[in-house]
């Protein structure tokens, strides 16, 4: 019975990636202007709030210019905001002063990255966190199952 | 002075209108000629800009930081690692033919590596030479 209850009290984390799938609904700008740069970060990774604050820094983005025209910008902080993630992602910690909130900086990440090793994050193929196409070989399509993670030294993942 | 105005809201307006790297240089080409008379692009100056070190940001120091010392090969993005497909129309036949794409670039790469935007004088410039024009 108690691994029973277990299980289920597993179940969620587990299922959270498969709410990862693409976004089929997104619109052309999601892919056109937030991907361009890096690979488009799935809404789902920062809570509504995160969003709105990178959404309205756009021009000073980690220092880097992002800036948008205001009818696009608009479309791309509703849609984040839509599909934004809950309480079991949290609030992202800012990096920098003066930086919006990182994705790669919510409990949800950290937790779920935490057996990933140091070595593996100072790579040379690695250069930062938000290179999540480092390790998630199909993440420039939005996708991230554990059977398609590939090392940057070139071992798959067994947990 | 009107015209140039004119011929560059022209360009920034026609987002759905495809053009091909010519028309681009034509429009940056005449918008410079009306505020420096004379004005020829060169490639040679365009190239000079590409790999200039502007000394305003450490990390994105010059064009060629994401997009290498040739234009016609594939770059990187600096901070991200992204890969960023070639700028030279010749080896990606998508470039330089939206100009609103254009100068939303020029604007963004150009206040983060130049500090300041660019003028048409020097979007002119740089568009001779990634065509590997004149
Ligand atoms: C002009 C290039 C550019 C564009 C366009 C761009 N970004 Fe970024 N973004 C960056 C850079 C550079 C970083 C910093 C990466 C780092 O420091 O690791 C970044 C970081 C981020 C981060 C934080 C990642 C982390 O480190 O946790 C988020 C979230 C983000 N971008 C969202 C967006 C969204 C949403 C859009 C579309 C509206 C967008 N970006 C468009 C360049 C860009
Ligand atoms: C250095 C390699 C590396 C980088 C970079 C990286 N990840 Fe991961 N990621 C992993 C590994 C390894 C796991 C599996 C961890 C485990 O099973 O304990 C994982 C797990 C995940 C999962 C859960 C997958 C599942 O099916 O359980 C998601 C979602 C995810 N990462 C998203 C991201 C995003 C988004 C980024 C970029 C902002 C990123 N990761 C950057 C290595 C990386
Ligand atoms: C931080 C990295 C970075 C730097 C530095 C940079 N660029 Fe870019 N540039 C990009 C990215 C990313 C794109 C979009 C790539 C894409 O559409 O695939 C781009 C696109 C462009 C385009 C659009 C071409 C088209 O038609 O699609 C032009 C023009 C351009 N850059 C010019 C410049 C100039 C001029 C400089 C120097 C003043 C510069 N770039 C510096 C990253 C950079």
């Amino acid at each position: 019975m108690k691994r029973v209850l277990l299980f289920v009290a597993l179940l969620p984390l587990a299922a959270y990636a498969d709410d990862l799938r693409p976004l089929h609904a997104a619109p052309p700008a999601f892919q056109a202007e937030c991907g361009s740069c890096h690979v488009a970060f799935p809404p789902q990774l920062m809570i509504a709030d995160d969003w709105r604050r990178v959404m309205s820094s756009l021009d000073k983005h980690y220092g880097d210019n992002a800036g948008l025209d205001e009818k696009t910008r608009q479309t791309l902080e509703d849609f984040h905001v839509r599909h934004a993630g809950g309480r079991k992602v949290g609030a992202g910690r800012t990096a920098q002063a003066g930086e919006p909130p990182r994705l790669t900086q919510t409990d949800w990440f950290q937790r779920e990255h935490r057996k990933v090793s140091r070595t593996d994050w100072t790579h040379e193929k690695v250069k930062t966190p938000a290179n999540c196409a480092a390790c998630h070989t199909k993440a420039a399509e939005g996708s991230y199952r554990e059977r398609e993670i590939v090392m940057p030294d070139g071992r798959r993942w067994k947990d | 002075m009107k015209s140039a105005i004119v011929i560059l809201a022209g360009l920034c307006a026609a987002t759905v209108q495809a053009a091909t790297p010519a028309d681009l240089l034509t429009g940056y080409h005449t918008a410079a000629a009306q505020q420096t008379a004379g004005f020829q692009p060169s490639a040679q100056r365009g190239a000079a800009f590409h790999t200039r070190n502007f000394g305003v940001s450490a990390k994105l120091a010059s064009c060629a930081s994401c997009h290498t010392d040739n234009p016609a090969q594939a770059g990187r993005h600096v901070v991200t690692d992204k890969p960023i497909k070639p700028l030279a129309p010749a080896a990606n036949a998508e470039r330089l033919t939206d100009p609103a794409k254009v100068e939303k670039w020029f604007k963004r790469n150009c206040t983060e590596v130049v500090g300041r935007e660019c003028s048409a004088a020097e979007k002119a410039d740089y568009i001779a030479y990634v065509t590997g024009g004149r």
